[in-house]
């Protein structure tokens, strides 16, 4: 990935980030909330997988799933807290601008502050959170605007470009036989459990995949 | 329950994790042991992302059309390809397949 300039690859990660935004509005309004539900989650919640597990829940059972869909959002929504805990040493001292960056910190801003180097770490964050907030806000309006008419997001291959996205920002940080190591048997464990386990966990096991990897001893570090 | 309860409860636990993330003191944070593990469940769960959403849907194991445009943009970001163009030649890939078979 070239990254050349902070503000243009945070401008990318805003409007790639913000264009899956349509589907996620689209899927909003097609799994029964209106419209004012879907932009209040995009705002509010501000976290693609979360977002995506609650309406993924509920258009799948209607309000009897609602706790269901409740805990899922939570369950996924726990990597923030770990992406928050890394930014929070990132960014320092930050005094009423916290419960801002709290709400900013998701994977996109994460990555790309890991991403870089030197003070552009802090810059990444703030530029990326702020972009991708702005963009998935606007498209999720649009997307449920638009409602069922655009309807499944594998049409526009977006789907796709999700993991691509991801494939993109998790790559320059699989440095060192360590890491490749950790992101090898990830991808392997949140796979082969997803029958098994409900929607959100397969993502929690991957992260216990970094614990088992941290306690073994440091030999292989690159 | 009552949905737009859901929805509050719902953004509210997600915006808990980014909370206490950040109001955990960083000092106990600058440790190396701590710092490293932190990178190391970044790399986890990305990784895991990329799996799940590559190869799963409806908790299913799925090989369709997003597999060859995962591998498209693995490919892409060995050429340094700039961010955008590699997500959207992967929608390509992936929209073009789905038209095609």
């Amino acid at each position: 990935m070239r990254t050349s300039n902070v503000h243009t690859l945070s401008l990318s990660v805003g409007i790639a980030t913000g264009l899956y935004g349509i589907s996620f509005g689209a899927l909003a309004v097609a799994s029964g909330l209106d419209i004012w539900q879907t932009c209040f989650l995009s705002l509010f919640m501000f976290s693609g997988g979360s977002q995506f597990a609650f309406i993924g829940v509920l258009g799948s059972g209607g309000l009897l799933s609602l706790p269901a869909a409740v805990l899922s959002a939570w369950l996924l929504g726990v990597r923030n807290g770990f992406y928050a805990v890394n930014m929070s040493a990132l960014l320092g001292s930050l005094g009423l601008k916290r419960p801002i960056a709290a709400q900013l910190a998701i994977d996109e801003s994460a990555a790309v502050a890991l991403s870089r180097e030197g003070d552009e770490k802090s810059k990444g964050f703030w530029l990326t959170g702020s972009y991708v907030f702005i963009f998935w806000n606007l498209l999720t309006l649009v997307g449920a605007l638009l409602g069922s008419s655009i309807g499944d997001p594998k049409v526009w291959g977006l789907d796709a470009a999700a993991a691509a996205a991801f494939v993109a920002l998790v790559w320059p940080r699989l440095r060192g036989s360590r890491m490749r190591l950790t992101g090898f048997l990830s991808v392997l464990v949140a796979i082969v459990s997803s029958p098994y386990v409900p929607i959100g966990v397969p993502i929690l096991l991957a992260g216990a995949v970094a614990v088992l990897v941290w306690l073994l001893p440091e030999r292989a570090k690159a | 329950m009552n949905l737009w309860l859901g929805l509050i409860l719902a953004s509210a636990a997600v915006y808990s994790w980014k909370l206490i993330g950040f109001l955990i003191p960083t000092k106990s944070l600058k440790h190396p042991r701590i710092a490293d593990l932190a990178a190391l469940i970044t790399v986890a769960l990305l990784s895991g992302l990329v799996g799940v959403q590559t190869l799963v849907s409806n908790s299913k194991i799925e090989l369709d059309a997003r597999l060859p445009a995962v591998l498209v943009a693995i490919t892409l970001v060995l050429f340094r390809a700039p961010f955008i163009v590699i997500v959207c030649a992967a929608a390509l890939v992936a929209a073009l397949l789905r038209v095609w078979f």
